[in-house]
């Protein structure tokens, strides 16, 4: 968190005499520091208090937790006092992995670790090398086994079957993997004295950034198949993915143009004296400066795009959403939705979270070099 | 962008084209083949795919019968007009939720990020938690989580009722109302045209102080334009102003303004989302003024509200309304997800469209090219008035 205290914020009071209990002093200063805002304190402590206690009550006191499988009775005969977590318990297989084979569903679990392992070891700076690259190429293909199966004794699972958080986890990574490439090109495009570059670049990204992902999305699955050779027919996750990477690399492509506009006009010139071709000079020189300006950014976009993964769920492709909105269609937990939705908000916080922490750690170390 | 930097002259050679242009025109002529190439791939299947389905292309079917019901429009609809007209409609219910969700949206961020550097430790707080929770959950799971909300709500007649005429219910939020037809809509005239010529009297008078320091009080003109002229016309028509309360009748409600459920927690979802990031702006932006300006300000005496209207705002602004316009794009076109709850605005409406008629590229090409001219019409407006406020270095 900033440091909020050193705002240059309104006229502050004449420094008082530092007397008195520190825990005083403290609520004098932060909370007490004139009339109106104690009343402000008092009226919003109040606010708080019922806001919390009225939340404790539903969904701690009143809590149905559990209930023997399939038997929603005791979550009905709470209903309106208490929360029904015990839907969760009920249905939290379904959520994370969709219709998966049940037996099988230790392979997408693994899949998701593999994931988290993977996002944690590209945090650690000391690991930026190129070995990293290897290790992503690795583990998507390890991802890709355990997520297909059909070989090492697997038995083959279907792409239709997928669901729930890995298919989250895949959009958004391959989302990230391909649509950075291609941010790059076309960020560079759009900055090519070349002219139908330049303008096809210009084109791309004005096009893709001027209309909602909705409708991309929707021409992903309704035009995909018109516009293949006819027998010719891809997978519709597939076809969502094609989406969202051309959607990725227009917003990608602009943030590394911001990057690549901030990198000093000398370096350019330098590369050129030293002789280097146009991608030996971006590859080395302009492209490593240009993305490390514009990190904070960059992970903003990723955490953004990490959340409109979710939009899939209007075409109907099985994300984490969509395996929640489909689990409370069951008669018996309908009336439960908020709790799913509570469980389901809370997977997407503690990735888009833990991402915003670290953008900020980022900024932070960024700034002090 | 223009090229990236100068380079040195090319020698003259044998050709009239240096090495660089020569590679130039060699990537060039590649990269346009290519998207030609597949562009006409596309094509070419397309065209046979649709002669294979019997689909033919063009609006013509703009003039058919829609027959698709619209629930909650501004616009006179029913299900015997044309697609052209549901199309209008559809267009008039984007632009309702996204006028107006960008009024509420730009205030209560405002309200949020200025919480964020109140010196009540508490209030920042909280809104610090309001910001950080809103951001990383999708928007599209909070629309469904209100929408859910907006359901579980009791029915009509055991409505909610905050404030008298006030009723909130699964039927959705209903509000006193002024029934609103051709006399009323004089009187707003009237509004309107005092506040444009109030508007060049006042630039008049603040010109004529800038010439001779006399500061010229503009509130006279302020109460004759703005407020006696529309009283004026509304007497002399004999305008009525009486508020229509809503009743419960039956199962259901009579007179007063409805927002239906689908529009009011599509509302409520985009607001709450888009405030969480415009409250950032707002606070980088009133953060970004430097500490000096603060001090002088202080040292000069003045009040708070005149120093954060007249010295800290206008600063603050040069930082915040390129960002502020990419927030109300994304609100705009973020609107689009209103397809999930079933309020129809244009995407939903071409969405339907789309499945009835089959005519797939010309339903998407129209969703396509009302968004580019919505986000083209705010850039072109946002671009003027930051023009208007930025800095004028010399």
């Amino acid at each position: 968190m900033t440091a909020i205290t050193d705002m240059p914020d309104a006229p502050r009071a004449a420094r008082r005499p530092q007397i008195g209990n520190p825990v005083l002093r403290w609520l004098r200063k932060n909370l007490f520091s004139s009339i109106p805002n104690g009343i402000l304190t008092i009226v919003l402590l109040a606010i708080l208090a019922k806001g919390i206690f009225s939340f404790l009550q539903w969904g701690i006191a009143n809590a149905v937790w559990l209930t023997p499988a399939n038997d929603s009775s005791a979550c009905k005969a709470a209903r309106g006092l208490g929360a029904c977590w015990a839907i969760i318990p009920e249905k939290y297989r379904f959520i994370l992995f969709g219709t998966y084979p049940f037996d099988e569903q230790w392979r997408p679990a693994l899949a998701v670790l593999l994931f988290i392992a993977l996002y944690y070891l590209s945090t650690r700076r000391a690991l930026w090398r190129r070995e990293l690259v290897y290790l992503w190429i690795g583990a998507l293909a390890l991802i890709s086994v355990l997520m297909w199966g059909g070989v090492f004794g697997l038995s083959f699972v279907s792409q239709d079957r997928w669901g729930g958080l890995p298919v989250t986890l895949i959009l958004a990574t391959f989302g990230l993997a391909f649509g950075f490439p291609l941010g790059i090109l076309v960020a560079l495009g759009r900055r090519s004295k070349l002219p139908a570059i330049r303008s096809l670049s210009v084109l791309y990204v004005e096009l893709i950034r001027g209309v909602p992902l909705v409708s991309l999305l929707f021409m992903a699955s309704v035009m995909f198949p018109l516009f293949m050779p006819s027998g010719f027919n891809i997978d519709k996750l597939l076809r969502a993915q094609i989406a969202i990477i051309l959607f990725a690399g227009a917003y990608l492509a602009e943030v590394i143009r911001g990057g690549l506009q901030a990198v000093p006009r000398g370096q350019y010139e330098a590369a050129d004296a030293l002789g280097l071709s146009y991608w030996r000079k971006h590859r080395l020189i302009v492209l490593p400066q240009a993305i490390r300006h514009v990190i904070p950014p960059l992970v903003n976009t990723f955490i953004a795009f990490f959340k409109d993964t979710s939009l899939v769920l209007i075409i109907g492709i099985f994300d984490l959403l969509t395996t929640a909105k489909t689990a409370i269609i069951d008669p018996a937990w309908q009336q439960f939705s908020v709790e799913v939705y509570i469980f389901v908000a809370a997977i997407y916080f503690v990735f888009c979270f833990a991402m915003s922490r670290y953008s900020r750690s980022l900024e932070a170390s960024t700034a002090s070099r | 962008m223009t090229a990236d930097h100068p380079r040195p002259p090319p020698r003259r050679r044998f050709f009239a084209l240096g090495r660089n242009e020569l590679k130039g025109l060699f990537w060039q002529v590649l990269v346009v083949g290519i998207a030609v190439g597949v562009i006409a791939f596309l094509w070419s299947n397309t065209v046979t795919n649709l002669s294979a389905r019997r689909i033919t292309t063009g609006f013509a079917f703009l003039g058919r019968e829609a027959g698709m019901p619209i629930a909650d429009s501004l616009l006179a609809y029913n299900p015997r007009d044309t697609y052209l007209w549901a199309f209008v409609v559809g267009i008039a219910n984007t632009l309702r939720v996204a006028v107006i969700g960008i009024v509420l949206a730009t205030v209560l961020g405002t309200l949020i990020g200025v919480s964020r550097l109140s010196a009540n430790w508490l209030l920042s707080r909280l809104a610090a938690v309001y910001v950080e929770t809103l951001r990383d959950i999708p928007l599209l799971l909070q629309l469904l989580f209100w929408y859910v909300l907006m359901q579980a709500l009791p029915a009509a007649r055991a409505a909610w009722r905050p404030v008298e005429g006030v009723f909130l219910s699964n039927r959705g939020l209903i509000l006193p109302a002024i029934p609103f037809g051709p006399p009323q809509l004089w009187v707003l005239g009237a509004a309107v045209l005092g506040l444009a010529v109030f508007y060049i009297i006042r630039r008049r008078l603040i010109a004529q102080q800038m010439r001779d320091g006399k500061p010229r009080p503009a509130w006279p003109f302020a109460l004759g334009l703005i407020v006696a002229l529309p009283a004026a016309v509304s007497l002399v028509l004999g305008v009525s102003w009486t508020i229509e309360w809503p009743q419960l009748r039956g199962f259901n409600f009579v007179g007063g303004l409805t927002l239906a459920p689908e529009y009011f927690a599509l509302l409520i979802a985009l607001v709450t989302y888009t405030s969480a990031f415009i409250a950032e702006i707002v606070r980088s932006g009133i953060q970004s003024v430097p500490r000096g300006q603060w001090d002088a300000a202080n040292a000069l005496g003045l009040r708070r509200s005149f120093m954060l209207r007249q010295i800290i705002l206008p600063q603050a602004l040069r930082v915040i309304v390129p960002p502020m316009t990419s927030q109300y794009l994304n609100l705009t076109k973020n609107s689009s997800l209103a397809v999930a709850i079933g309020y129809q605005d244009v995407v939903s409406v071409a969405n339907t469209t789309l499945n009835q008629t089959g005519q797939a590229i010309e339903a998407i090409a129209l969703i396509m090219a009302v968004f580019l001219t919505i986000s083209l019409s705010i850039s072109f407006f946002m671009n003027w008035y930051n023009a208007r406020i930025a800095l004028v270095e010399r």
